[in-house]
């Protein structure tokens, strides 16, 4: 059944390790920093954690990436692997965690991810990685720069739609409006339309604005059962709804270019929480480039297909707006070191939840729509998170 | 460590030799299911469509049109820097499959999406050729 997990788990811890610029850390001291520190903010013993989920780090990787950190922390879970969904990988583990939790095969489950992409890849890993997108016969030797493989989508939905530049660059000014009142994000400067538009074009028609940064950091949550999440050091955040949608792995292949499986994932999350897009108090949304939140924004339902970019032009997701998305500055402002980026999406929704965001807390936040997207386009994961358990 | 820097030279596998072979000569092919009849691009032991093991290869006509493209300003690795600004493109064959290519003799700024293409080979001196597309 559909509502089989809704409000039967909950976040109880969630914290991020400094994020930017991080030279002193490699990824494996990050990540085990995220989680004694999300240990820490949920008040609980690492003897308490049985299950175990990370992703595998770029800079720092091991054959098995948990086992390696459960090896650190002196942990021996019962339940414990590394997912690889690129950035969707950390919904995607929500919802195996939230299975594991409710089938009984464990009872608290602590997921991390961290990496060093900006101080631990060496130049020519940085450019390995990089020139290695896309597939290694029919895509990669065209020379396709991961912002190409967007610029492609973006040029589809302004052909499609009218989408212009000025509205792709809205989504930019928007999240960093959004950053500078977050202290922990690496880019805090105010920005204009104009300054996206000025900066270097990357892939046409994305300019160097439109592209999201390049980090180190890490971050953790635990997750326990509902039952067990009462009477915590925290106000526990509930799993109300998850769903996941996969429409391809290579963008050549892709059903749509302008519609994602993002539609697929938050049927199936609304569904399983019983709530619609119009009950979703604040969104963060997967912004690895300016026109995947355009996608996301029409495909979750928050505004009709093709009228993203009159959605954000608006002004309704910029702070003190009706619908503010991506309230700690998303991956274009406040970090992104690959695999991780939507952890602090997550941790971000369970501060706003909670009410601890201090300076951006906003003043209605009940209920939550996180959603992140891995390849290009290719695998999709939806969360509705809620203050309380129904 | 005097090499020049080198592109992304293709992993040739068995069910993709005679699509790099075809090309070498110039021709483009692609797969069509004997069962189904779809075509498909790119080569593969199985339909996509019906998973059918039968495919024959065929020769494509080489035509096709512009479904989205991009022009890289900054190169992938310094192997493409020199034909910085290059553009990328999805091309839909009159056969129906999408492939991923280069679009190149014509200026970037007179691409629209929707414009028939046609294919042109590449002959790389690693000793592969790469199929690109022209405007018609």
């Amino acid at each position: 059944m559909a509502d089989t997990l809704r409000g039967k788990t909950a976040i109880i811890g969630a914290a991020d390790t400094p994020v930017g610029v991080v030279p002193a850390m490699g990824a494996t001291q990050l990540c085990i920093e995220a989680i004694l520190r999300a240990l820490r903010d949920a008040g609980i013993d690492k003897g308490e954690v049985d299950g175990l989920i990370t992703c595998n780090s770029m800079a720092d990787p091991y054959l098995y990436h948990a086992e390696a950190m459960a090896e650190y922390l002196q942990i021996f879970p019962g339940y414990c692997g590394s997912i690889g969904a690129g950035g969707g990988t950390t919904f995607a583990a929500v919802q195996q965690a939230a299975c594991a939790i409710v089938s009984g095969v464990c009872q608290t489950v602590v997921i991390a991810s961290a990496d060093s992409l900006r101080s631990g890849l060496s130049r020519e890993r940085a450019m390995a990685v990089q020139s290695s997108s896309g597939h290694p016969q029919f895509e990669s030797p065209y020379g396709v720069p991961v912002p190409a493989f967007y610029a492609l989508i973006a040029r589809a939905h302004m052909h499609e739609f009218g989408t212009t530049a000025e509205q792709l660059a809205a989504v930019a000014v928007s999240t960093r409006l959004h950053a500078v009142r977050n202290p922990t994000a690496q880019m805090r400067t105010p920005i204009s339309i104009e300054e996206v538009l000025n900066s270097r074009m990357i892939a046409d028609p994305l300019h160097l604005l439109d592209c999201s940064l390049v980090s180190d950091g890490g971050s953790a949550i635990v997750m326990t059962s509902a039952a067990r999440a009462r009477d915590r050091r925290q106000k526990p955040v509930y799993i109300l709804g998850a769903g996941e949608g996969h429409g391809h792995e290579h963008i050549s292949a892709a059903r749509s270019l302008t519609r994602s499986a993002a539609a697929e994932a938050g049927k199936r999350a609304y569904q399983m929480a019983g709530v619609g897009p119009k009950d979703v108090d604040f969104a963060e949304l997967y912004d690895c480039f300016t026109p995947v939140v355009l996608i996301e924004l029409e495909d979750l339902g928050f505004c009709a297909k093709g009228e993203g970019g009159a959605f954000v032009a608006s002004g309704v997701t910029q702070p003190g707006g009706s619908f503010p998305v991506n309230t700690h500055g998303g991956l274009l402002s406040h970090c992104h070191p690959g695999n991780p980026g939507s952890m602090f999406a997550l941790t971000e929704a369970v501060l706003q939840l909670r009410g601890q965001a201090g300076e951006r807390q906003l003043g209605k936040a009940e209920l939550a729509l996180v959603h992140a997207q891995g390849g290009i386009m290719s695998s999709h994961c939806t969360l509705i998170l809620g203050r309380e358990s129904c | 460590m005097s090499d020049a820097p080198r592109k992304n030279l293709p992993q040739i596998t068995p069910e993709s030799a005679e699509y790099w072979a075809g090309c070498k000569r110039h021709e483009l092919l692609i797969q069509r299911c004997v069962d189904c009849r779809a075509a498909q691009f790119y080569p593969r032991a199985f339909c996509t469509h019906c998973s059918g093991g039968k495919l024959q290869w065929v020769r494509a006509s080489g035509r096709g049109t512009l479904a989205s493209y991009t022009i890289v300003h900054r190169a992938v690795s310094p192997a493409y820097a020199a034909e910085v600004p290059y553009v990328v493109a999805l091309v839909s064959l009159e056969e129906g499959p999408t492939m991923m290519s280069n679009v190149v003799s014509c200026s970037p700024e007179s691409l629209r999406i929707g414009m028939s293409l046609e294919v042109v080979f590449d002959d790389w001196p690693e000793g592969v050729t790469v199929p690109k597309f022209r405007p018609v």
